[in-house]
């Protein structure tokens, strides 16, 4: 990656005032994503990995305070006026919700939604808007996409509205698609279709994408880099392949080992991981997963290890006792 | 779509039979014979009896029930015995003024509380929020009449920029006819857009919550269409809700304003009515009101279907 | 986001906790005010207050003075008597008529339910035909039947106040009825009327009463509609409406005597109102604070 990534996260943080304190959901992550490759952010509920998604796009909580920066296109979110950030937004930077069921609009028609898009940001008449929307209705696997134009969100399936919102996202070419939990809250079924239709739309539209998924299977052969978040920090980042062949980051191995196995046998415990995520409103003097850690000991609960490679390049964790290395020690 | 209004036109009959039923026992039960009431000062024993048998008040209550039932859905709703007009022409003379004002009122409310509750909605919170919500609240218990009062001494006695009372067909002079009605409209307006504002507000800030209005920030919409398009359509369910359920309260107060500003609605042909105790009109008066209240409900439930697709395609 | 949304969520009660301790003051000031407009009414008898039917054409609409404090109305009589004495109808007529309302509406609204079936269908049923009437229409077309008189226009209010005190008593029962000391005692085979009156009406009495509050302030402002209108309380006794009435023949004059009982009228009604909202929020756990 020698030219400059599109998108380039450096040491943002997110601050969230509560009355317990301030909340830190996001803790100086830094990232980046190259045009047309793809980055699998992974991470527990409540890891910040949604607050950082919205935090690219500018759209956090109003009382959210954000620092660092967003670099996308060689501008900086985070200072663009209102004016210029809507202009962007949905034009060159998508995004598809993780719940198709509220994340559009029950009161207007699909084709309302769909056109409104691209009459904002594309010099369209309405009879090309309506024209392109039924190819990106087609495009994205909806049958008889003609019809669906006029019918409203409550008369599609699941699967079917997760469609529309990625035709809606992709309508205007972007450049960088965020798939926040696309998946999540559809059948299981459904799953596979839509995470195989995200990968199509991206390789042949050559368009970066970020994945935010809780499941590790799911970035497994779609993403070219996985970053693993725990409370509000990146732990482990890796090319997708040496992640899989070699994870450190005691955490991201826990996290492999939650996903249930097909051929196991039935009424196998699935190994969950013990304990709870840290109050994000406390913040612990050392590494933030050292309660839950099974290799955790001395300087675990001492200091924050930071996030460093050591033998691959590309390869980041933030361990003092990564796999591997210590299994000496631990095994 | 077709089911859902055959459902609530048959609901309708039940409660339009109710509702004739309780008007005729108000008035049969409740003592004040009409005999009386019509002969006066020369009623004597024998000319009451005379009257009520030529009226058919000796029958029994029911077949007087159902015969004056029989009368109003051949459209006879009775004649006054005062004036000689009929209920009907009585009616029709007066109602286009009563709907003038009505819908003047509710514009008025809609044209304040509507954009209130978005900027309160927007900053809700704020100072701005604070203030509005504290006003609102205020604006509720000011009840019609002392808002007419205040309005007619501040817009007519001290300003003198409008019309204290009085009347002008439209017919005759258009502006004059909308000057007569700005202080009447508003006064009623005044007592409505509280109920309105309030209700939207905590909708829409409810609506600005939700994942469709990221999703339409995160589409690049311009915020203006973000406000008008996607939220406040789905925030006005119960806004439309309330406003039919505040119509029995507007025709209240349309019955007050029209009194205070002397304008010839419906209001002051029942007021009149119960001056001179013309208890053919008023019952009739009563009868109409009440229908006309019943459907305008009726009307609010169907707009309640156009404005939610999940209602009209039965998945509510 | 288990535990954002957690936070956040706390941090909404503490906004509700800020706002509920900032309406503290003005929640007193009106129960102050209550207070004094009820004392006020009820010693009428004992203040030192010239009579308010006491007629004196020669000191007709007089200004504030030492002797009429509030001046003096177009009949020359003493205001603050008369303003006095108004709220002792009004307070009468808007105390009694809330409670027509909440015993027939809270039994019946109760009854139906915990008894459901037919008997809710049935009460349900009526109480939207009597809600088919625009409650002012109705009052005013009863009062003309009835003839005009302190008691028949408390009844006719009264009534008109049940259905909703049914459908508070009702939606709170149904809410009720499935809890677990409801079933607890049905399983130990209490009678439906110790149920009723032991288990039930504790529960269902609070939210009542705040909603009474409510009530007042409604029964008020229409008692003082009809009264204004010339159909209320029969002269000469006067309420703050039929005041305000009269106080309109002379706005151009004297506006004093229109917005002098206008003014305590719109005070009390807003202090009923915001004290019966306040009970209603800390009452009821879904409406959350205003």
């Amino acid at each position: 990656m020698t030219e400059p990534a599109l998108l380039s996260v450096e040491g943002v943080a997110v601050d969230l005032p509560t009355p317990r304190g301030n909340l830190r959901a996001v803790d100086r992550v830094d990232l980046q994503v190259g045009a047309g490759r793809t980055l699998g952010v992974v991470g527990e509920s409540g890891c910040g990995k949604t607050m950082l998604s919205r935090a690219i796009l500018q759209l956090l909580p109003k009382k959210a305070k954000l620092s660092g920066r967003v670099m996308f296109d060689g501008r900086d979110l985070a200072s663009l006026d209102p004016e210029s950030l809507r202009k962007l937004r949905g034009r060159s930077l998508a995004v598809v919700f993780q719940d198709p069921m509220t994340s559009l609009n029950p009161v207007l028609t699909i084709g309302t939604q769909l056109i409104e898009t691209l009459q904002e940001h594309l010099e369209l008449d309405s009879h090309a808007a309506r024209q392109r929307s039924t190819e990106l209705l087609a495009a994205v696997g909806i049958p008889a996409p003609e019809q669906r134009l006029t019918q409203y969100p409550h008369q599609l399936s699941g699967g079917m509205r997760q469609r529309v919102a990625i035709a809606i996202a992709l309508s205007c070419e972007p450049k960088l698609l965020i798939a926040d939990e696309p998946t999540t809250a559809l059948d299981v079924t459904i799953q596979a279709q839509i995470l195989d239709l995200l990968a199509r739309e991206q390789r042949r539209r050559h368009m970066a994408m970020i994945l935010i998924t809780h499941d590790l299977g799911v970035v497994a052969g779609r993403t070219d880099e996985v970053a693993v978040m725990y409370a509000g920090r990146v732990v482990e980042r890796a090319p997708t392949p040496a992640l899989f062949k070699k994870m450190r980051m005691p955490y991201t191995e826990a996290l492999l080992a939650a996903i249930p196995k097909l051929d196991a046998a039935p009424h196998t415990p699935l190994p969950a991981i013990s304990g709870r995520p840290p109050d994000p409103t406390r913040s612990l003097k050392g590494c933030s997963f050292s309660p839950r850690c099974r290799y955790a000991a001395g300087s675990c609960y001492q200091e924050k290890p930071a996030l460093a490679g050591s033998d691959a390049p590309d390869h980041q964790y933030a361990c003092f006792h990564p796999i591997g290395a210590a299994a000496g020690i631990h095994a | 779509m077709f089911g859902f209004v055959a459902r609530r036109l048959l609901y309708l009959v039940p409660v339009l039979v109710a509702v004739s039923l309780l008007t005729f026992l108000i008035a049969s039960l409740l003592p004040g014979d009409l005999a009386y009431v019509i002969l006066g000062d020369q009623a004597t024993p024998d000319k009451v009896a005379a009257l009520r048998h030529d009226m058919g008040l000796d029958q029994p209550i029911w077949w007087r029930y159902l015969s004056w039932l029989g009368h109003v859905l051949e459209g006879d709703f009775g004649r006054s015995f005062r004036t000689g007009q009929t209920v009907l022409q009585a009616v029709s003379e007066r109602l286009p003024v009563s709907l003038e004002l009505m819908f003047l009122a509710e514009l008025g409310a809609l044209a304040i509380g509507i954009p209130l509750a978005i900027a309160c909605a927007v900053r809700s919170g704020s100072a701005f929020d604070r203030f509005m919500t504290g006003s609102a609240f205020s604006m509720l218990s000011m009840p019609a009449f002392l808002s007419a009062i205040l309005l007619i001494y501040l817009f007519a006695v001290e300003l003198r920029w409008l019309p204290a009372t009085g009347y002008v067909p439209f017919e005759e002079d258009p502006i004059g006819n909308l000057r007569c009605f700005v202080l009447p409209a508003l006064t009623l307006a005044l007592g409505e857009w509280p109920v309105l504002m309030r209700v939207l507000r905590s909708d829409m800030i409810a609506t600005l919550q939700e994942d469709y209005i990221a999703m339409a920030r995160a589409k690049g919409l311009k915020p203006s269409r973000i406000l008008l398009v996607h939220a406040l359509k789905p925030s006005s369910l119960t806004l439309v809700t309330v406003t039919g359920i505040n119509i029995g309260r507007l025709i209240g107060g349309t019955v007050i304003v029209e009194s205070v500003f002397a304008l010839p609605g419906i209001g002051r042909l029942l007021l009149g009515a119960i001056y001179t105790r013309d208890l053919v009109i008023l019952q009739g008066v009563v009868l109409f009101v009440a229908c006309g209240y019943v459907l305008m409900n009726f009307i609010v439930d169907m707009l309640y279907a156009v404005l939610d697709p999940r209602i009209r395609h039965g998945h509510a | 986001m288990a535990t954002l949304e957690l936070t956040i969520d706390d941090d909404v009660a503490v906004i509700t906790v800020r706002r509920t301790r900032r309406l503290g003051s003005l929640f007193w000031a009106a129960i102050g005010w209550l207070i004094f407009v009820v004392a006020a009414a009820a010693l009428a008898g004992l203040l030192p207050l010239p009579s308010p039917t006491d007629m004196d054409m020669l000191d007709r609409r007089a200004p504030i003075s030492a002797l009429h404090w509030l001046g003096t109305d177009g009949l020359g009589r003493d205001e603050l008597a008369r303003l006095v004495y108004g709220a002792r109808i009004s307070l009468t007529v808007g105390l009694c008529a809330p409670v027509i309302g909440i015993t027939i509406g809270g039994a019946l609204g109760m009854l139906a339910g915990y008894f459901r079936g037919r008997f809710e269908t049935t009460v349900v049923g009526s109480m939207d035909v009597l809600l088919a009437f625009p409650p002012l229409i109705l009052a005013l077309a009863v009062t003309a039947y009835l003839g005009q008189s302190l008691l028949n226009l408390t009844c006719i209010l009264g009534v008109l106040g049940i259905p909703a005190f049914m459908r508070v008593a009702r939606a709170t029962t149904l809410s009720l009825a499935r809890r677990e000391f409801v079933i607890a005692a049905q399983a130990l085979g209490a009678t439906h009327m110790r149920i009723l009156l032991r288990e039930l009406l504790p529960n269902v009495m609070l939210p009542l009463l705040a909603f009474f509050l409510l009530g007042v302030a409604v029964t008020i402002v229409v008692e003082g509609s009809l009264s204004f209108l010339g159909l209320g309380v029969p002269p000469p006794i006067s309420s703050w409406g039929s005041m305000i009435g009269e106080g309109r023949e002379s706005l151009e004059i004297a506006p004093r005597l229109a917005f002098i009982p206008a003014i305590a009228m719109f005070l009390t009604v807003l202090s009923l109102n915001l004290v019966g909202d306040t009970l209603r929020a800390l009452t009821d756990p879904r409406q959350g604070a205003l």
